[in-house]
């Protein structure tokens, strides 16, 4: 026998029912709708049927991974306009506070405090980064990197809204199963609306931002106002998580604007895949049960969260989503190279 | 008086966080957010010299800055070689490393009454009607030094001047022999060490914890927005409005808000001049 050194390589090729470009289908049978549909639909079926089957910690687990998903939904969402952030903490902060002091001091229902929260949150929001929206890049996420902090620490120093000692006894929502579903609608409902908005016009417009800005100015449109609404929709959907979680525990402290908040939504997006939605929900679902079974680990819990970030931005910067949508929507097959 | 004295010294003390942070993005365009980290790091490598090992005091200082530089160099080399130029991957990245340090430092219990560092001088002396201790007066004199060192380093040295040319144009720096990556690393190295310094000399005002990690590199990035990063000039100013604006709002409203002064100093710079006090051209580019 000769040794014959034969090389080969890997040949990609998209299935059949993908016309030409990503998102066109042909679609010609019931088994081409399901191979678009079941990806789709299983895990909104099963997130929908999940708060029934599931109670106790797990089920609060659940409620957990929903409100990280939604924090690193609105990330994702303002990521997509190229206002990288930081501080998502602040959102969330925002919105905490809102309805903890809507509920202690003026004791409104959860009915009036949650959509007051999540508008307030988002026009707060707006209104504390939009003197800062002109900054790109680093220098906007150094500013909502500080923002969260000095918020604690101005509640910390000044004693305002409880302090150090927080707002107890809240009024909690009527059942746990309603929680859940508050939970999950509002997690599937934004990431449903965002992945339509992206793809429509408006979200045209904030992707061109993030790509070359002063090609959209020189088209007459104003992008600070755009990265405004960009933040006021993303800190909306924050503080929406914000207060959910302040009536979910019934108390409101400071530790809303800790960093936990901030870290874990950039990191559920660098492990699922930014720009899709779909990468951010899939991290923060996976992420979020994955703490919860590491919290015999106590405090180590945040550094896990950056060791996990530091390796996927560093060995798999494509994220887990689009891996798999790749590994879907192609055929692979070993061929030698001729 | 008092105000002009405290002003300066906690001027120079924000001067000396940020003088690292805004040396290695002048020069390699990489914001170390873990800045903060090793400037904390620092402190408990010294400690751990004087206390495990038994070292002296001063030993253990100039250890501590050779440990930590020589951390900022292999940071470089093991996580930020790989994602070079994609600045904000190098961002999520060292800000991620920076926390993840500190959640680290604050796990194995380095936090407490018993952790501080000493004195170099105990005592003080009085300027006019004003008291002022001599670690205090040591900071400041380190802190004008320091600047003075890197002003001469910068601009005389073989090493320096490749620092300026790899800040003006990393193309044609690397063209005429200057390695990028090398470079880089040391940049960095140089910066945790100058972290490091600080530490040294403003951590035994106060005492130690994690917690100061962050703050420190809240105030660097602060002096860096408003002072302009890449301009020295532009640092030490930033960092003078920031603590002068800090120690007034002590004096005449109230301790409590001291914390309000950079985050006003920031919003008012930007909307007067986006580009920070002495920012220059190219930055303007970047910034908005």
């Amino acid at each position: 026998m000769v040794a014959t050194s034969v090389h080969r390589r890997k040949k990609r090729l998209d299935r059949g029912i993908k016309a030409r470009t990503d998102t066109i289908f042909l679609i010609a049978s019931w088994k081409d709708m399901l191979y678009l549909l079941l990806p789709r639909m299983l895990p909104v079926a099963i997130l929908l049927v999940l708060p029934v089957l599931v109670k106790g910690y797990w089920g609060k687990v659940l409620v957990y991974a929903c409100i990280y998903g939604l924090l690193a939904l609105s990330w994702d969402f303002m990521a997509a306009g190229g206002l990288f952030s930081l501080g998502q903490a602040l959102f969330f902060g925002l919105g905490a506070y809102l309805a903890g002091i809507l509920n202690y001091y003026l004791h409104l229902p959860p009915v009036v405090t949650v959509p007051a929260a999540t508008l307030g949150g988002g026009l707060l929001s707006a209104a504390l980064l939009g003197s800062v929206v002109r900054l790109k890049g680093v220098y906007f996420a150094m500013i909502t990197l500080m923002l969260p902090l000095l918020f604690k620490k101005v509640i910390e120093t000044t004693g305002a809204f409880g302090g150090t000692h927080g707002l107890p006894s809240l009024t909690p929502f009527p059942s746990e199963l309603l929680t859940a579903y508050l939970a999950v609608g509002g997690f599937l409902g934004s990431l449903f609306i965002f992945r339509r908005v992206i793809n429509s016009d408006y979200g045209l417009v904030l992707r061109a931002i993030k790509d070359d800005d002063r090609a959209v100015m020189s088209g007459a449109i104003n992008i600070y106002g755009r990265k405004i609404q960009a933040i006021f929709i993303s800190g909306a959907v924050g503080s929406f998580a914000g207060a959910l979680m302040t009536h979910y525990y019934q108390f409101l402290g400071m530790s809303v604007f800790a960093l936990d908040y901030s870290i874990l939504p950039v990191a559920a997006v660098a492990l699922g895949g930014q720009g899709t939605f779909a990468g951010a929900a899939m991290g923060s679902l996976i992420l979020v049960p994955l703490s919860e079974s590491l919290r015999a680990l106590g405090g180590l819990r945040i550094a896990i969260y950056c060791g996990i970030l530091i390796v996927s931005i560093i060995g798999f910067p494509e994220g887990l989503f689009h891996y798999l949508a790749r590994k879907y929507h192609q055929f692979e097959r070993v061929v030698e190279v001729k | 008086m008092t105000l002009l004295i405290y002003g300066i010294i906690n001027s120079v003390i924000l001067a000396l966080y940020a003088l690292g942070f805004s040396l290695c993005y002048g020069i390699s365009g990489i914001a170390n957010f873990a800045h903060g980290a090793f400037y904390i790091l620092s402190g408990f490598v010294a400690w751990n010299f004087m206390n495990a090992a038994g070292l002296p005091f001063y030993l253990a200082a100039v250890l501590a800055v050779a440990v930590t530089g020589l951390l900022g160099f292999l940071f470089y080399w093991a996580l930020l070689l790989r994602i070079r130029g994609v600045p904000l991957a190098e961002l999520i990245v060292t800000f991620a490393a920076g926390v993840g340090m500190l959640e680290l430092l604050m796990w194995r219990g380095f936090y407490g009454m018993r952790y501080s560092l000493p004195l170099f001088v105990r005592g003080g002396v009085e300027i006019g009607p004003v008291a002022v201790d001599y670690q205090r007066l040591c900071v400041l004199t380190t802190g004008v030094v320091l600047v003075v060192l890197l002003w001469f380093f910068v601009h005389h040295t073989r090493i320096g001047l490749a620092f300026r040319a790899m800040a003006q144009n990393e193309r044609t720096a690397l063209s005429i022999g200057v390695e990028s990556d090398w470079i880089g690393s040391l940049s960095l190295a140089l910066g945790s060490a100058l972290a490091a310094v600080a530490a040294m000399v403003v951590l035994p005002l106060g005492m130690m914890e994690s917690a100061i990690g962050l703050e420190v590199l809240i105030y660097a990035l602060a002096v860096a927005i408003v002072g302009g990063l890449e301009s020295t000039v532009g640092m030490v100013a930033g960092s003078f409005i920031i603590g002068f604006g800090q120690v007034a709002v002590a004096r005449y409203i109230s301790a409590k808000w001291m914390i309000i002064a950079p985050l006003a100093a920031i919003v008012l710079v930007l909307v007067i001049k986006p580009s920070g006090l002495f920012g220059k051209f190219k930055e303007l580019e970047e910034r908005v």
